[in-house]
């Protein structure tokens, strides 16, 4: 194939890596706002993304309520999902051994997978909603992937400015640089986790708000997008949402333009080659710090 | 004000405090001094209920803490500048004084807690944008102890404020203490530096072992024989 920087499909594909970055971004969020507080990777956090896209799928498809409120009772399902997933199971282990955090977790994702797959069958569904592309010039881009960035971007910007401005959102910023002297502030530790898990399993359900408009719906999805949402994080340095922000769309580019130029598995291949690479040469991520 | 009835605590088998008992009054800056080990910080701890009350009875202006969780202790009006100063180091100042000011009292006045703050250490003001860790340790102990106000407090809990600091600072911080005082607060503190601190309080306790040994007027304390031999060194 010849190289051409006016190619209309070059850049066409290097936007659409661009778009689909953004909903890395925003699912990356979660586990790293998750894991740069409470100090636990939840590996089951893909598997949450699940529940709430089938949740908002038969809200909307077998129970006919509008989208716009499967949507919401869809973020609110994971985000309680997220809260009992802290208080029942991370909880009573928080402070032993933090591969027991891992297995639980990881016990939990088979068990949400097994569940889903018993529930609702291996059936692939669809939402089927659709909003038709939007040309410029030559190139055509989904407009459910642009509204998905879009929305991503502006989660983004919003959770910056909770986390920055308000007094609840300092507290989770405080909290894991010293949370024993959190109670003489007149704060309880136990709240801000168990509100941090809230929100992170409410950024998943907004992950499956995004996801939903763009795949088919089916128990072992978690499998698609777990592994790279956890790469992601790893990649821009665990915990750290900038460094996450900026390795999403690293990941994002580099299956967009292997799609390109061969098949999307190698754009997979590619991005995997590059984060071991990277783990060699940066073992704390992008913007983590030694430690 | 703060009344403590033979209070016990301590840490798993070990026992720090044994029936202690002290009164601070409104308006009165009282001192417990006291050896490396004593069990001074046990008791500000136990105060703010961050350690367990193992005996005894704690009350704050008549009202019994014995069953207050540590996160509510603040709302009785108490303020607790921890040793080490603790800040939150990748926070900024008027972030780390926003944290002081969380209960949902102090939120609604927030602003004007930070104005007094800034006006009392205007350093602070001048600094509220640098991250608290990278502040020079008396700077920080400012920061430390505007973020025990910004919650309005009755009664300040300070442990060892002139800890880790050049002499030239350690006397600022005396000084800081000083202004405080002189705002009207109650401040009950945990000191080493015996000879600056009695020259702040108007009274003192000295704690050995987990037990008061000795109280009185900080003059008193000042002049007595055994402090002078013990403590002070003369
Ligand atoms: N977290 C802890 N676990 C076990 N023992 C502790 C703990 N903290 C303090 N102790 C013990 O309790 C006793 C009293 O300690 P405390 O910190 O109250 O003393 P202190 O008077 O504040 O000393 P210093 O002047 O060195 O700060 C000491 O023997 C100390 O070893
Ligand atoms: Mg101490």
């Amino acid at each position: 194939m010849e190289f051409s920087i006016t190619d209309p499909f070059l850049w066409e594909t290097v936007i659409q890596g661009l778009l689909f970055g953004g909903v890395l971004a925003l699912l990356s969020l979660g586990l790293n706002i998750i894991f740069g507080v409470i100090d636990v990777v939840w590996i089951c956090y893909a598997e949450l993304i699940m529940i709430g896209m089938y949740a908002i799928y038969f809200l909307y498809a077998d129970y006919g309520v509008p989208l716009p409120l499967a949507f919401i009772a869809g973020i609110l399902t994971v985000a309680l999902l997220g809260a009992a997933l802290h208080h029942f199971i991370i909880r009573p282990i928080l402070h032993t051994e933090p591969i027991n955090q891992l297995l639980v977790t990881g016990g939990v994702l088979f068990f949400l997978q097994g569940f889903a797959t018993l529930v609702f069958s291996v059936e692939f569904r669809n939402l089927g909603v659709s909003f038709g592309s939007f040309a410029a010039g030559d190139m055509f881009f989904p407009i459910s992937r642009m509204l998905a960035f879009a929305v991503s971007l502006v989660a983004v910007v919003v959770l910056w400015l909770f986390l920055k401005r308000t007094f609840l959102g300092t507290a989770i910023r405080a909290i894991s640089q010293d949370r024993e002297i959190m109670p003489l502030m007149g704060v309880s530790p136990q709240k801000i986790y168990l509100v941090t898990s809230a929100l992170g399993g409410g950024l998943a359900g907004l992950g499956a708000c995004l996801l939903v408009l763009l795949y088919d719906i089916h128990p072992a999805i978690g499998l698609t997008f777990g592994p790279i949402t956890f790469m992601v994080c790893v990649l821009g340095g665990l915990g750290n949402m900038i460094g996450g922000f900026i390795a999403a769309f690293i990941f994002a580019e580099f299956i967009a333009l292997g799609g390109f130029y061969a098949e999307v598995e190698w754009g997979y291949v590619m991005a995997f080659v590059f984060f071991i690479v990277m783990m060699f040469i940066r073992p704390q991520g992008i913007m983590g710090s030694k430690s | 004000m703060l009344e403590l009835r033979d209070v016990a605590t301590g840490y798993g088998s070990f026992q720090a405090l044994f029936g202690v008992s002290l009164e601070v009054k409104a308006g009165e800056a009282v001192a417990v001094i006291g050896p490396n080990g004593a069990g001074k910080t046990s008791l500000l701890r136990v105060i703010s209920k961050v350690i367990e009350l193992k005996g005894g009875h704690i009350s704050m202006e008549g009202v019994s803490l014995d069953d207050v969780p540590a996160h509510q202790v603040i709302e009785l009006g108490i303020a607790h500048v921890p040793e080490h100063r603790r800040l939150f180091p990748r926070l900024t100042v008027e972030e780390n004084l926003k944290m002081g000011a969380y209960m949902q009292a102090a939120r609604e006045r927030y602003r004007e807690r930070l104005d007094f703050v800034y006006e009392l250490f205007p350093r602070l003001k001048e600094r509220r944008h640098q991250l608290a860790g990278t502040m020079s340790g008396g700077e920080q102990q400012m920061c430390a102890l505007g973020r025990g106000l910004m919650s309005g407090p009755k009664l300040l809990l300070l442990d060892e404020p002139s800890a880790g600091l050049a002499p030239v600072i350690v006397q600022q911080v005396f000084d800081l203490v000083r202004r405080i005082r002189q705002e009207g607060y109650t401040v009950l503190i945990v000191e080493q530096n015996i000879q600056q601190v009695l020259k702040v309080v108007d009274r003192a306790y000295l704690l050995e072992v987990g037990r008061i040994k000795m109280s009185g007027a900080a003059q008193e304390l000042l002049e007595n024989d055994e402090v002078r031999r013990a403590y002070i060194g003369l």
